[in-house]
C-alpha cells in the first residue's frame, strides 16, 4: 500500500521536475534568462570603416578638376557617406533613386565595378574622382576606354556577345515595364546584334578595344554626344 | 526625392557616358545650365545670432522658405545677410535639418512654439526624424487634448448669458445641465440628489430584519415585510419624482434621440422601470421570482448620483478609456485560470474526497488563489497540487499587477486634466475681465479725448495741441478710426455711466406711451435720440446714449438734436409705423424701438452695415452730417432686420 502511494507521488514529483526544467529552458529560449556567457561579444558592433582621402593638392594634380570643384564634390560626398566610402548596396540604392520606374540594380552593379578600379568592394572618394574626371574632363579616347571597361565585365580585354547582352539587358531593365512602344523580349538581343554589326570589324564575335575605339570615332553621332556631359559639374 | 540625391545627380549624369556607344539614336542636347557661381557661404542672421552655411545646403530642399526664392524677401542688402526676426535657438534645429536631413525635436521647448517655427520656415511636421517622432507626437497629442477640452469647457460651461429670446425648453435644458445658473435649478438638483439617497437607503433598510410586533411569530422578518405600506409609499414618491425628472429632461432635451440614447437616460429608465413593471405584474407565485429579480435593478438608482458627482464620471470615463488594458487583463486572467485549473484537477485527481471534482470546480480555487484571497474551502492535498498551487498564487500576483499601473496612470491623467480644466475656467474668467478692462480703457481714452474737444474742427489749435501731446501715434490713428466709425454710423461712443442713465430715463418713460415719451423727450434738453437712422428692434427700446452724450457735449450737438427733431413730422402711432415702414422716411426719432447695440457695456453702439452712410465732408462738425444723414433715411429702414451687434 505505502509503496504504491510513494510510487505515484514519486512519479508525480519526477513529472514536476521535468516540467520545471522545460519551462526554464523555454524562458532561456525567449531570452529572458542567460545561462551562457557568449552573448557579450555579439553586442559589440564592428567598427565602421573610415576612409580619409588623399590631400587636396594631390587629387587636384591627379584629376582634371579645380580645387573649388573638388571641394564642392567632397562636401557632397562626405555628407552622404560620412564614413568616406560607398559600398555596393548604398551605390545601388542611390542609383535606383534616379530610375524609379525600372530596376537598376544590375546596371548599378556593373557601374560599381567600373568605378571600383582597385576592386576592394568600396568606392572611395579617389575612385569617385578618378571616374568623374575621365567622364567629364577626359579626352574622347579616355572616355571610350572607360566605356569599354564598363562593358567588359570580366576585364579580359574583349567584349563578348554574352557580356554585351548582360549589359544591354541591364540597361533595358532600367526602363521598366511601361514603355512606348512596348518592350519586346528580344529587344536587347537585337540591340546587341546591331552593336556587333557596327563594332565588330573582323566578325570574330568579340570586340576588342581598338575595334571599339575605331568604330566609335567613325560614328558621328557618338562623337557629337561626347560633348554632352561636359558641364555637368 | 531625398536631399542626398541632388548630390549624386552629377555623378549619375556622368555615368551616362556609358550609354553613348550603345545609343541607336542621337542623344538629346544637355540643358543649358546657367553659369554656376560655385558654392558660396550664406549668412543667415537670426535675431542677432549669425549662422553661416553653404548655399548648396539650403538648396537641398527647394520647397521650404530657405531653399526657395522666398528667402530673398528677408535679404538685407546693406549687410549682405538674410535677417530673420525669430527665435535663434529654434533656428538651430531648422538649420540642422538642412545639414543632416533629419529634423530633431527640442526637448525643452514648447511644442507649439516649435510648430510655429516649422510653419514659418515651410517645414512639414512629418519631417521630424524617427528618433524624435514619438515624443513629438505624444507632446502634440497632449497639447491638443488640453486645448480641446478648453473649448469643450467653454461651450458646455456657464458661458455667456442665454439670449433672452430662448424658449422655455432651452432654459430648462440649461438649468438641468448647469445647476449653478439659477436658484431653482440648484434646488431641483439637491432635491433629486436627496431623493436618490432616500431611495437607495430605503432599498437597503428594507432587508434588515426587524423584530416582530409581538413575540409570536418569534422569527424575524425583514423590515420590508413588516412595514410594506410605508416602504411602498416611499418607493412611489421616489419613483414619481424620478419619472417627473426624466420626462422634464426629455422635454427639454435639444435632441431627443440623442438624449434617449445617452447613458444617463438609460440609467434613469432602468431605475424607474421595475416599479412600473411591478405595478402591472399580478402577484402570483409564478412570476414573483422574476419580480424579485426586477427589484435588484432598483439598485441602479445609485448610478444616478453620477450626475451629481464628477469623480464618478471620471471613473467611468477612465474605465472606458482603459478598455483595452482591461480587456487584456481579463484575457490573460482567463488563460491563466484555465491552465491552472486543469493542472490542479489532474494533480488532485487521485485523492479521494477531493474538492476538485471537475475542471470548472477547480476554476473557483484558481481564482481565489490567483487573487491571493485564499478562502480555504478548497485546498490541494497532494504534493504536486501544492507545488502547482504555489506557482498559481505567485503568477496571480504578477498577472494582476501588470495592467493595473496602466489603468492607474490613465485615471490620474484624466483626473488631473479635469482639475486643470476647472483651474482654467477660473483663469478664463479672470482673463475675460482683464480684456474687458483693457477695452474699456481704450474706449475711455477715446471718450476723454472727445470730451476735451479733440474732435472739434473748430476748436482752437492750442486745445488740440494739448490733447494731442499725450497720445502716441498709434493712439492718434486709433482714435481717428473710431471717429470715422462714428461718422459712418452717425452714432457716437459713450461710456457706461451716461448709458445707464439713458437706460434709466427710457425705462421711466415706459414702452407703452409712445407718443408721450416722444413729446416729453422732445422738449427735454437733447435727451432724445438724434439717431438719423432709426431701426426697429425686437427688444426693449434702449435709447442710445447719444442723447445723453449730447447732453454732455457742447452746444453744437445739442443743436443738431433739436434740429433733427424739428424736421420730424408729428409722431405717428405705432401701428401705422409698423404697417408702413417706408413712410417713416422723414422720421428720424420717433416712438419706435431702437436698436440696442450694446451687449457688453463699454462697447460702442454699432449699427448694421446697411447704415454705412458716407460721412459728410467737414462742414460744421457733426451737426450737418447728422442732418444730412437724417434725410437719407431710406436705406436705414429695414424693420425686419434686427441686428444686435456686440463689439
Amino acid at each position: 500500500m505505502l509503496t504504491l502511494e510513494w510510487e505515484s507521488e514519486g512519479l508525480q514529483t519526477v513529472g514536476i521536475v521535468v516540467i520545471i526544467c522545460a519551462s526554464l529552458k523555454l524562458l532561456h529560449l525567449l531570452g529572458l534568462i542567460d545561462f551562457s556567457e557568449d552573448s557579450v561579444e555579439d553586442e559589440l558592433e564592428m567598427a565602421t570603416v573610415r576612409h580619409r582621402p588623399e590631400a587636396l593638392e594631390l587629387l587636384e594634380a591627379q584629376s582634371k578638376f579645380t580645387k573649388k570643384e573638388l571641394q564642392i564634390l567632397y562636401r557632397g560626398f562626405k555628407n552622404e557617406c560620412p564614413s568616406g566610402v560607398v559600398n555596393e548596396e548604398t551605390f545601388k540604392e542611390i542609383y535606383s533613386q534616379f530610375f524609379p520606374q525600372g530596376d537598376s540594380t544590375t546596371y548599378a552593379h556593373f557601374l560599381f565595378n567600373a568605378f571600383d578600379t582597385d576592386h576592394n568592394g568600396a568606392v572611395s572618394f579617389e575612385d569617385f574622382i578618378k571616374g568623374l574626371s575621365i567622364l567629364l574632363r577626359g579626352t574622347v579616347q579616355e572616355k571610350l576606354n572607360w566605356a569599354f571597361n564598363l562593358y567588359d565585365i570580366n576585364k579580359d580585354g574583349y567584349i563578348t556577345k554574352e557580356e554585351m547582352l548582360y549589359i544591354m539587358k541591364a540597361i533595358y531593365d532600367m526602363m521598366g515595364k511601361c514603355t512606348y512602344p512596348v518592350l519586346k523580349e528580344d529587344a536587347p538581343r537585337q540591340h546587341v546584334e546591331t552593336f556587333f554589326q557596327k563594332m565588330d570589324k573582323n566578325k570574330d564575335g568579340v570586340v576588342t578595344i581598338d575595334e571599339f575605339i575605331e568604330s566609335c570615332q567613325k560614328d558621328e553621332n557618338i562623337m557629337r554626344s561626347m560633348q554632352l556631359f561636359e558641364n555637368v559639374i | 526625392m531625398a536631399a542626398g540625391v541632388a548630390t549624386w545627380l552629377p555623378f549619375a549624369r556622368a555615368a551616362a557616358v556609358g550609354w553613348l556607344p550603345l545609343a541607336q539614336q542621337p542623344l538629346p542636347p544637355a540643358p543649358g545650365v546657367k553659369a554656376s557661381r560655385g558654392d558660396e557661404v550664406l549668412v543667415v542672421n537670426v535675431s542677432g545670432r549669425r549662422f553661416e552655411t553653404w548655399k548648396n545646403t539650403l538648396d537641398r530642399y527647394p520647397d521650404t522658405l530657405l531653399g526657395s526664392s522666398e528667402k530673398e524677401f528677408f535679404y538685407d542688402a546693406d549687410s549682405g545677410e538674410y535677417f530673420f526676426d525669430r527665435d535663434p535657438d529654434m533656428f538651430r534645429h531648422v538649420l540642422n535639418f538642412y545639414r543632416t536631413g533629419r529634423l530633431h525635436c527640442p526637448r525643452q521647448e514648447c511644442i507649439q512654439a516649435f510648430d510655429e517655427e516649422l510653419a514659418f520656415y515651410g517645414l512639414v511636421p512629418e519631417l521630424v526624424g524617427d528618433c524624435c517622432l514619438e515624443e513629438y507626437r505624444d507632446r502634440k497629442k497632449e497639447n491638443a487634448e488640453r486645448l480641446a477640452e478648453d473649448e469643450e469647457a467653454e461651450q458646455a460651461g456657464d458661458g455667456p448669458a442665454l439670449p433672452a429670446g430662448s424658449s422655455l425648453r432651452q432654459r430648462l435644458w440649461r438649468a438641468f445641465e448647469n445647476p449653478h445658473t439659477s436658484t431653482a435649478a440648484l434646488v431641483f438638483y439637491y432635491v433629486t440628489g436627496f431623493f436618490i439617497a432616500v431611495s437607495v437607503i430605503a432599498n437597503v433598510v428594507e432587508t434588515i430584519p426587524c423584530r416582530g410586533p409581538a413575540r409570536r411569530p418569534p422569527r424575524e422578518q425583514p423590515c420590508g415585510d413588516r412595514f410594506p405600506l410605508a416602504f411602498f409609499c416611499m418607493d412611489t414618491a421616489c419613483v414619481l419624482i424620478f419619472t417627473g425628472e426624466y420626462l422634464l429632461r426629455l422635454f427639454a432635451a435639444p435632441s431627443r434621440c440623442r438624449f434617449l440614447r445617452s447613458v444617463m437616460s438609460l440609467i434613469d429608465v432602468v431605475a424607474i422601470l421595475p416599479y412600473y413593471i411591478g405595478l402591472f405584474v399580478p402577484k402570483n407565485e409564478d412570476v414573483s421570482g422574476a419580480f424579485v429579480t426586477l427589484r435588484v435593478f432598483r439598485v441602479f438608482r445609485i448610478f444616478k448620483f453620477s450626475r451629481h458627482s464628477q469623480g464618478l464620471r471620471i471613473l467611468g470615463y477612465t474605465l472606458k478609456s482603459c478598455a483595452s488594458e482591461l480587456g487584456f487583463l481579463l484575457f490573460s486572467l482567463t488563460m491563466a485560470i484555465i491552465i491552472f485549473a486543469t493542472v490542479m484537477f489532474y494533480a488532485e485527481k487521485g485523492t479521494n474526497k477531493t474538492n476538485f471534482t471537475s475542471i470548472p470546480a477547480a476554476f473557483w480555487y484558481t481564482i481565489v488563489t490567483m487573487t491571493t484571497l485564499g478562502y480555504g474551502d478548497m485546498v490541494p492535498s497532494t504534493i504536486a497540487g501544492k507545488i502547482f498551487g504555489s506557482i498559481c498564487s505567485l503568477s496571480g500576483v504578477l498577472v494582476i499587477a501588470l495592467p493595473v499601473p496602466v489603468i492607474v496612470s490613465n485615471f490620474s491623467r484624466i483626473y488631473h486634466q479635469n482639475q486643470r480644466a476647472d483651474k482654467r475656467r477660473a483663469q478664463q474668467k479672470v482673463r475675460l475681465a482683464r480684456i474687458r478692462l483693457a477695452k474699456s480703457g481704450t474706449t475711455n481714452a477715446f471718450l476723454q479725448y472727445k470730451q476735451n474737444g479733440g474732435l472739434e474742427d473748430s476748436s482752437s489749435g492750442e486745445e488740440q495741441a494739448l490733447c494731442v501731446r499725450n497720445r502716441s501715434a498709434f493712439e492718434q490713428q486709433h482714435h481717428h478710426l473710431l471717429h470715422c466709425l462714428e461718422k459712418t454710423t452717425c452714432h457716437e461712443f459713450t461710456d457706461e455711466l451716461t448709458f445707464s442713465e439713458a437706460l434709466g430715463a427710457v425705462s421711466l418713460g415706459g414702452r407703452t406711451s409712445r407718443s408721450t415719451s416722444v413729446s416729453s423727450q422732445a422738449v427735454g434738453p437733447g435727451s432724445l435720440l438724434s439717431s438719423c437712422c432709426p431701426r426697429r428692434a425686437k427688444r426693449r427700446a434702449i435709447r442710445l446714449a447719444n442723447s445723453t452724450a449730447s447732453v454732455s457735449r457742447g452746444s453744437m450737438q445739442e443743436l443738431d438734436t433739436l434740429a433733427g427733431l424739428r424736421r420730424s413730422p408729428a409722431p405717428q402711432s405705432r401701428s401705422s409705423l409698423n404697417a408702413k415702414p417706408h413712410d417713416s422716411l422723414d422720421l428720424n426719432c420717433d416712438s419706435r424701438d431702437f436698436v440696442a447695440a450694446i451687449i457688453s457695456i463699454p462697447t460702442p453702439p454699432a449699427n448694421t452695415p446697411d447704415e454705412s452712410q458716407p460721412s459728410s465732408p467737414g462742414g460744421g462738425g457733426g451737426a450737418s452730417s447728422n442732418l444730412r444723414n437724417s434725410s437719407l433715411g431710406t436705406p436705414c429702414l429695414l424693420p425686419e432686420t434686427v441686428k444686435i451687434s456686440s463689439l
